[in-house]
Formats: structure tokens, sequence, C-alpha cells
């Protein structure tokens, strides 16, 4: 049996729209993942430090306020910063097809957006961690 | 309505039929029929149904006639016939100037009032170069950090002549004191300047999650603009209490209306504790609801509010003015239903919704973008929105007479169901201690996210068909509708705005004003004339934000409304 999987679910920014990331949080815990919730409105610093102290295997954010371009870069220089770059970031929100494309050459593993099922979620999470631990 | 003789002859009929049905019933073309909202729905409804219905007070007790107590068949008594909905698209982004092209150009297109979105900063009291801001100044709005954005925002647009919603919160105050000096400078007096502000601060602690200070100085924000406005501004209304953002963040129907019901009784008794007499304030309450997918369920959920609100304001609240009884509102079609697989899909969802919104008999109404999921709306789709409206008002037939669906076995059977579980919700909260109280051990929070996950689970159990997204997918589909992209320079113009009017305004006044703020909020002077004085000499909503922080503290949310399930 393998280690749980611990996954750091975040808000950054301003944006209160919670539903998503809480739907994502009780699936992946259903899913036998270890789940830390941080609440609304983390500062990239705040979120990167988190992940470090709870030393989890991947970075999950929700932003539905636009401001992705903005707060995915500034996770993964924090990422660069405190030597986490080792962690997966991912996300999920309302964010366009060419920002989805340009956010995963700047290293977000993945975007998830509205309708991807909480199962997608799971099995690429599974699959990804299984194969960087290779 | 319907005579025992009937019922009687209909019991037997229903006794033969059944025996008749049952060779087809066995084949079924979906595993279960049941709402948006989980709720089962039987095979047929029938007067047996409607409980109560063979009494001889049923129909003017529980239905009676539009325009008269207790008002489930409409506010009005000829409705659309008189005056159509109110065709108000919520817009907003990017600068003032952008937004106040956006308006006009819905304006053009026949809109009939304005709704303005702030981006997140304005709403969380931020100015545009806060730190807090990177990133998301215009982004899901306009930014306004001054009464100098204020007045580009509404530059042209005659406020004596449009009514104007907004939809801000915990900012409210700010907001609405710098369009009254908006309309102070136009030469427009305040007893003619109509809209509304949404100011709902109950809602965002459940639901919308935008909120800065605790929850009792909010309240108190409320009830003294309240108390100004229904001295000052008679005509607007100060208080848009709000369903719409519950519903989206997850709740049922029911829900939905009890706990948008349960609010808007909060602020009623924190404004008669205050000592401001009911008849005065609560014609001026206005409410916001969802219309999600779920056809009927949507309309009966619209019957029962005013049918409920009615009854509580006159019976509990001992409302004496008619006006008071009436629960008049707003509609947004469902933000949440939409999806972002096949978006031209949302083009069929919206325009269900809405006409859920009419047939349940609502005062205005805002139809979404098909590319919401994706983006702020285009021009395009934000006109084909307005279009889908003007198809219902004026092809459907739908607005030719008042409430065509009154004596639906179904509806009637829907709305008093839906009516006896928002009681049974009304007794948990005040079991529990109360709105105040549910919103501190997370009870509303925790209900939401329970029912979301529950939805959620239903789509990917294939028990919910949500088309294009579990089933009729199209695989490796490409999106080709265009997108709106806010410019980068938009953050960077609105940061140097605010820093110019800064520099420019006169700097004693500004701090003479704060300073009666900072008195008003620790003692018993009223914040909003002091936000008024404020805004007039271009303090700006950070600032204000900044000192009210100061001095009341900013709210954390209880662990307790972050559990998942």
């Amino acid at each position: 049996m393998p280690d749980k999987i611990r996954v750091l679910l975040a808000k950054p920014g301003l944006d209160g729209h919670d539903r998503g990331i809480k739907v994502i949080a009780a699936a992946f815990r259903d899913a036998g993942m270890e789940v830390i919730y941080t609440g609304l409105r983390q500062t990239p610093q705040m979120i990167v430090d988190a992940a470090v102290q709870e030393d989890v295997d991947a970075i999950g954010v929700s932003i539905l306020s636009g401001a992705h371009m903005t707060l995915f870069p500034a996770i993964l220089d924090e990422m660069k910063a405190k030597d986490a770059s080792d962690i997966l970031l991912f996300g999920g929100g309302i964010i366009p097809d060419d920002d989805k494309e340009e956010l995963q050459k700047l290293g977000v593993a993945h975007i998830f957006t509205p309708g991807a099922p909480t199962t997608d979620a799971i099995a690429w999470l599974r699959k990804t961690i299984e194969a960087k631990k290779k | 309505m319907f005579t025992k003789s009937l019922l009687d002859n209909l019991e037997a009929r229903l006794t033969d039929w059944n025996r008749t049905a049952e060779k087809t019933r066995q084949k079924k073309s979906k595993p279960r029929f049941f709402t948006v909202s989980g709720v089962d729905i039987d095979e047929l409804y029938t007067p047996d149904s409607v409980v109560g219905a063979n009494g001889d007070g049923y129909y003017f007790d529980k239905i009676g006639l539009p325009g008269e107590y207790p008002y489930t068949r409409g506010v009005h008594h000829t409705m659309y016939r008189t005056r159509l909905w109110t065709m108000r698209q919520f817009a907003g982004m990017g600068t003032p100037r952008q937004t106040n092209e956006r308006f006009k150009y819905l304006l053009k297109s026949g809109g009939t009032g304005l709704s303005t979105a702030f981006d997140l900063p304005t709403l969380m009291g931020y100015d545009s170069d806060h730190v807090r801001s990177l990133g998301e100044v215009g982004k899901c709005g306009v930014a306004v950090d001054s009464l100098a954005d204020m007045e580009i925002l509404f530059d042209g647009i005659d406020l004596s002549q449009v009514s104007t919603s907004m939809t801000i919160n915990s900012s409210a105050s700010m907001a609405l004191a710098m369009y009254l000096c908006v309309a102070e400078k136009q030469g427009v007096p305040f007893d003619k300047v109509r809209g509304t502000l949404q100011n709902d601060i109950l809602k965002e602690y459940i639901a919308q999650k935008e909120f800065i200070f605790p929850p009792r100085p909010s309240i108190r924000l409320i009830t003294d603009m309240m108390d100004y406005c229904s001295k000052n501004v008679p005509q607007y209304n100060t208080i848009s209490i709000s369903g719409y953002h519950i519903r989206e963040a997850g709740a049922t129907a029911v829900q939905e209306l009890a706990f948008t019901l349960a609010d808007g009784f909060q602020y009623v008794e924190s404004a008669v504790e205050a000592g401001q007499d009911i008849d005065e304030f609560a014609p001026r309450l206005s409410y916001f609801f969802n219309a999600h997918s779920d056809f009927f369920e949507e309309i009966a959920k619209y019957r029962a509010a005013r049918r409920i609100y009615a009854r509580r304001m006159k019976e509990k609240y001992k409302a004496k003015n008619e006006r008071s009884w009436l629960l008049r509102f707003h509609t947004q079609t469902a933000g949440c239903s939409l999806t972002a697989q096949q978006p031209e899909n949302n083009i069929v969802r919206v325009a269900l919704q809405a006409l859920s919104g009419v047939l349940g008999g609502t005062q205005s109404l805002h139809t979404n973008s098909m590319d919401e999921t994706l983006a702020l709306p285009s021009e395009k789709a934000a006109k084909i929105a307005l279009r889908t409206q003007q198809v219902i008002a004026h092809e459907s037939g739908v607005a030719n007479t008042v409430d065509p669906l009154a004596g639906s076995y179904f509806i009637e059977a829907l709305t008093d169901k839906m009516e006896a579980e928002c009681e049974a919700y009304f007794d948990e909260i005040e079991r529990r201690g109360g709105v105040l109280q549910c919103i501190e051990e997370g009870f509303f929070q925790r209900e939401l996210a329970k029912s979301a996950y529950a939805y959620q689970r239903e789509i990917e159990e294939e028990q919910r068909v949500i088309v294009g997204v579990n089933d009729y997918v199209e695989e490796n589909e490409k999106i080709d509708i265009p997108v709106l992209y806010i410019d980068k320079q938009v953050e960077a113009d609105q940061r140097a705005f605010v820093q110019k009017v800064r520099a420019e305004r006169d700097a004693a006044a500004v701090q003479a004003t704060l300073e009666k703020l900072r008195q008003a909020a620790n003692g018993s002077g009223n914040t909003f004339e002091a936000i008024l004085d404020c805004s007039r000499v271009y303090v700006t909503l950070g600032e204000m934000c900044d000192l009210l922080r100061e001095e009341w503290g900013e709210y954390v949310e209880p662990a307790a409304a972050m559990v998942a399930s």
C-alpha cells in the first residue's frame, strides 16, 4: 500500500468562491487522500509556507476571479524561492484555453475547468504523483 | 376549490387508472425522477395532491388574487400587462471608462436599467494600488477607488432617468455615497435617485465570502444607511437580500429560499431593535433570487417566497403598511448551471431559466451570457443574453396574462411543499440560536457544502444528465467563441489614477472627514453620513475601509465553516 497522497488546497487572492474547492476537498478525502484546506484569501507566500510545513505532495489552487495570470506565477516564484519546486502545482477555475496553455508552459502541471469530474482530478493526481515517485 | 364529490369520484377513477398505468410504469426512461435540488417528483398531480384544496377558504388563504395578500400570484394586480419586468444586465469590467461604454451600449440596445459589477479590490475595500489588489484590478468588475471613478462611470448618464443597481456589500456604503455625490454634481435631488444596492452582508458570511468586518458592526453600517436613506433617498432600495449567491454556493432551492428569507427577517429584527419603524424601512427591502434549471421547482420557489414573506411580515412582525408585506425580487439565471463544454448550449439553458423567473413573477431579470464559464461576457454574448429576455417578453406570449400557472396541481403542490420545508428550516435556525449564531457556528456553510457535493456526485454517478458534460460529450472539443480579455494596462492605469487623485485633493478636508468617520464608527453618529462627507472630498474607498478595519477588526471565517462534508 503506497503512502497516502497529501495535498494542500488553497484559495489565493481576494476571490471568495469556494464551492469548487470544497467539493474537491470532499472528493479527495473520500478517495483516501490527506487534505489540508487553507481557507480563503491566502497570499502565495502563505500557501507555499503551509505546503512546505505540511510536507505535501501537491498544491491545488482554485481561482475564479480572473487573477490567475498573476497568482499562479507568483506561487511558482515563491516555490522556487523556498526550494519547493518538487511539489506538484495544479489548479482550477474560470481560465480560458490560451491562459491554460501559457500557465502549463510556466510550470503549472494541470488546470481543470468547470464541468471537470472530480474522478478525473483524482485519477490525474494519483497517476502524476506515482510517476514522480518512480 | 374542489368539491367533495369531485374528489371522491377522482379517488375511484384513480384506482382504475393506476391499474392500467401499472403496465407502462414498469418501463422507466430513467431510474429516478427528481429535481435539481434532489426532490423526488410524483408521476402525476391531481386535485388530490393539493392539500386543503377542498376547503372553502383555500383559494383566498393560499393563492388569492395578484396584488393582494398573500401575494402568491404576484405583487402587482396587472403585472407585465402594465409594465414588463426591468431587463437589467449586470455589467462591469476594466476601467470606469470601459464600463461606462458598456452601460451606454446596453441602454442603446434596449436595456432598461443598469447593474454594476465591481472588481474584487473594490468589493473587499482595497484601493487599486494596494498590494492585495495585484492582478485583480478590473478583472471581475469595474475598479472604483474614489468619487473621481464614479464620476467617469456614470458620465453622460442622467441619474434622474435611469435606475442603477450596484452589486456590492461590505463596502456598499462607500459605493452608494459616491453614487449620491455624482447625483449631487448632476443636480439630481436625492429623492429622485432610484436603484438598488445589494448591501446584504449576511449572505457574504454564508456563501459569497466577500466580508471585511465582523457581523455586528457590518449590520450597523447597514442599519445606519437604511435610516439615512428612508429619510433622504426614499426611492432607493437600500438592500437586496440575496439568495442568488447562496444557491450558487451549492444550496438546494429550499435552502436558498429558507436562508435568504431568514437573513431578511434578521435585518428586519436588527432595524427594529435599532429603533426604526418597520413600515418606514420595510417597503424598501427587496430580494434577489437565482433561476436554476429546474423549471417548475423555481417557479414554486418564487411563489412560496412571496406567500411566506407576506405572512411573516404581517403576522409575526406586525407590519401594517401593505407595501411592507410585498416581496419584490430581482432574478438572475444560474451561473453555476452553465458549462464550459459546448458553451453555445448555455443560451438555451439561460432562456429556460429566464422563463421560470418571468412565470414566477420577477420584477427584474438578468440573463447570463453563454461565455461566463470562460471569462467575462463579450459584447456579442451579452447582447444575445439581453435578446433572450426580449424574445420571452415579446414573442412567447407568457406575459399576456397574470400568473398563468396558478391552479396547476403540480405547481400548487410544489409551492406548498416548498413552504413547509422552508418553515422547518426556520425552526431549526431558531433552535440553533438564530441567523448570526448559525453563521458563527458554520451551520449554513456546511449545509451548502453538503448539497454541493451531493449534486456533483449525482452528476458523476450519472444520475443526472448534463448535456455536453456527462452525456452527448464531444471529444477534443475546440471552443471557438471569442473571449474577452482585460488588458494588463488597466491595472497600471487605475493605480496611477488613484495616486493622482490622492495627490490633488484637499488634504485637510480628507483628514477632517476621516476623523468624523472614526468618531461615528466608535460612537452613536450615523456612519453613512460620515462616509458621504468623506466621499465628497475624494477620500478613497480603501482609506475608509482601512479606518473601519482599524476600529472594528477583520472577520475571519470560523474553522467550522470550512469543513467540506
